[in-house]
């Protein structure tokens, strides 16, 4: 199972570091979210600095769906998702490899993005411990939701709309506690502690990724 | 010696109209079996059951000792399927693909090279992008892949398609070496000058059903097949 997700991985960053189009089309979009919200929200800093944290996790969350869609689209062409399926690899080792790859490129976007809110919205880290371990716990449980639900739309016409309508509401959890444990660590929200809402983060992405390895190649042979 | 594939009243039904409508078949190891018959007579999709890509929906079938209906995913390792598409990652070069998809089924990757000069996919070609090959560079880099992994049982679906007098060439001396190393080939071909001399035996579909079986090469004489599936119930069987 591990060798294999470290080949899919490798496969999968092997080609987003020669077609980039995480880094030249989903990082810009994840931005220019920032922005628009920056815009919305007028020239006063003060609201943007306390709308921050849910703000960058909102940014995080569309941009997951974006990434997600584009590890199943790598599969879709050709009959490449014919070929992994005929390949022989651990369907569990599939997953865990999609997993990381994800994750690995949404890490990359989430050092942008946190640049972002600290230049645009003029927001002050207060506990940069508290800020990777809830951006490292969050993007491991929207990396393995997404992967399982993008397993779940890949084989059908409609994918690219419906892994929205079945991820974002799954999503939620990872929203809510990811902006409270990031208040907490901006020091927005004083009377309010980070680490419930951290572990909240770990435990959602235990639960997917347990999830995944056990149902990923039942999906994978459904769909 | 069990058959390396034994469907037995197989039945694949894919939205409203089955693929397969009770296919008859036993390919016994080392045999090279051909499967021919008009566009739509099923010949893809007994290939894509035999890979467990499709579910049979009805019948039994065995493919290299596994159940179909309980085992299809352990059994992919052991298959290879060369289909229509070529099933390679166009961002990847040709020695890329070839590397992920031997890895990927346990195999040793040390004969890669051999592999990709006797197809001329070497030099320059095996450091290209797959999405920069043309269709028929494609097509042999899908059968490299194969040549590479030696699968137990190969599926070869219009294995001739696109491929150009030199590489068709290759092919059968492929098939040839591969059956003589003890694998079992099924071929789905619409082209009989190209194929029956590969074939032991030429199977012809129509309807989802098989219709006649024809003994063609000396392999079939000797090979081992249930005799209650030598004769298929309401076909011709010509020896």
């Amino acid at each position: 199972m591990w060798r294999d997700s470290v080949l899919v991985a490798g496969k999968d960053l092997r080609i987003e570091l020669r077609s980039r189009v995480v880094m030249h089309q989903v990082v810009p979009v994840a931005v220019l979210v920032l922005v628009l919200f920056a815009f919305a929200l007028g020239p006063d800093r003060a609201p943007m600095a306390h709308a921050a944290p849910g703000l960058f996790w909102v940014a995080v969350l569309f941009a997951s769906v974006l990434a997600v869609q584009r590890s199943f689209a790598l599969e879709a062409p050709d009959g490449a998702r014919d070929g992994l399926r005929l390949s022989g690899l651990d369907p569990a080792g599939v997953f865990l490899g999609k997993t990381a790859a994800v994750a690995l490129q949404m890490v990359v976007l989430e050092v942008v993005l946190t640049a972002g809110v600290v230049v645009l919205y003029g927001s002050h880290i207060r506990s940069y411990g508290a800020i990777v371990v809830a951006g490292l716990a969050g993007t491991a449980g929207l990396a393995a939701a997404g992967t399982l639900y993008g397993a779940l739309a890949a084989g059908l016409r409609v994918r690219e709309t419906l892994l929205p309508f079945l991820f974002l509401p799954v999503a939620a959890p990872v929203l809510l506690a990811g902006t409270r444990a990031w208040q907490a660590a901006l020091g927005i929200d004083s009377g309010g502690a980070g680490d419930p809402w951290t572990s909240l983060l770990v435990v959602f992405a235990v639960v997917y990724l347990a999830l995944g390895v056990v149902i990923f190649g039942p999906l994978q042979e459904a769909s | 010696m069990a058959p390396a594939v034994l469907l037995t009243t197989a039945v694949c039904v894919t939205g409203r109209f089955p693929a397969l409508a009770g296919v008859d078949l036993a390919v016994a190891q080392g045999e090279v079996v051909v499967l021919e018959g008009p566009n739509g007579a099923g010949k893809t999709s007994v290939l894509r059951v035999c890979a467990g890509l499709l579910p049979l929906t009805g019948g039994d079938g065995t493919v290299l000792g596994c159940d179909l209906r309980r085992h299809a995913p352990a059994l992919r390792r052991r298959v290879g399927m060369l289909g229509h598409a070529a099933a390679l990652y166009d961002d990847l070069t040709v020695v890329e693909n070839l590397r992920f998809a031997v890895r990927a089924a346990g195999a040793s990757a040390s004969n890669i090279d051999a592999v990709l000069e006797r197809l001329d996919l070497g030099g320059r070609v095996r450091r290209t992008a797959v999405g920069r090959l043309s269709a028929g560079q494609r097509r042999r880099v899908a059968l490299a892949v194969l040549v590479a992994r030696r699968p137990e049982l190969w599926l070869l679906d219009e294995p001739h398609a696109g491929l150009d007098a030199g590489a068709r060439a290759v092919l059968g001396e492929i098939v040839a070496e591969v059956v003589a190393d003890g694998a079992t080939v099924l071929l789905a071909s619409h082209e009989p000058e190209e194929s029956w001399p590969l074939a032991d035996r030429v199977v012809s579909l129509v309807g989802g059903r098989v219709v006649e079986v024809r003994d063609v090469g000396p392999a079939a004489r000797t090979a081992v097949v249930p005799d209650t599936l030598r004769s298929v119930p309401g076909s011709v069987h010509v020896a």
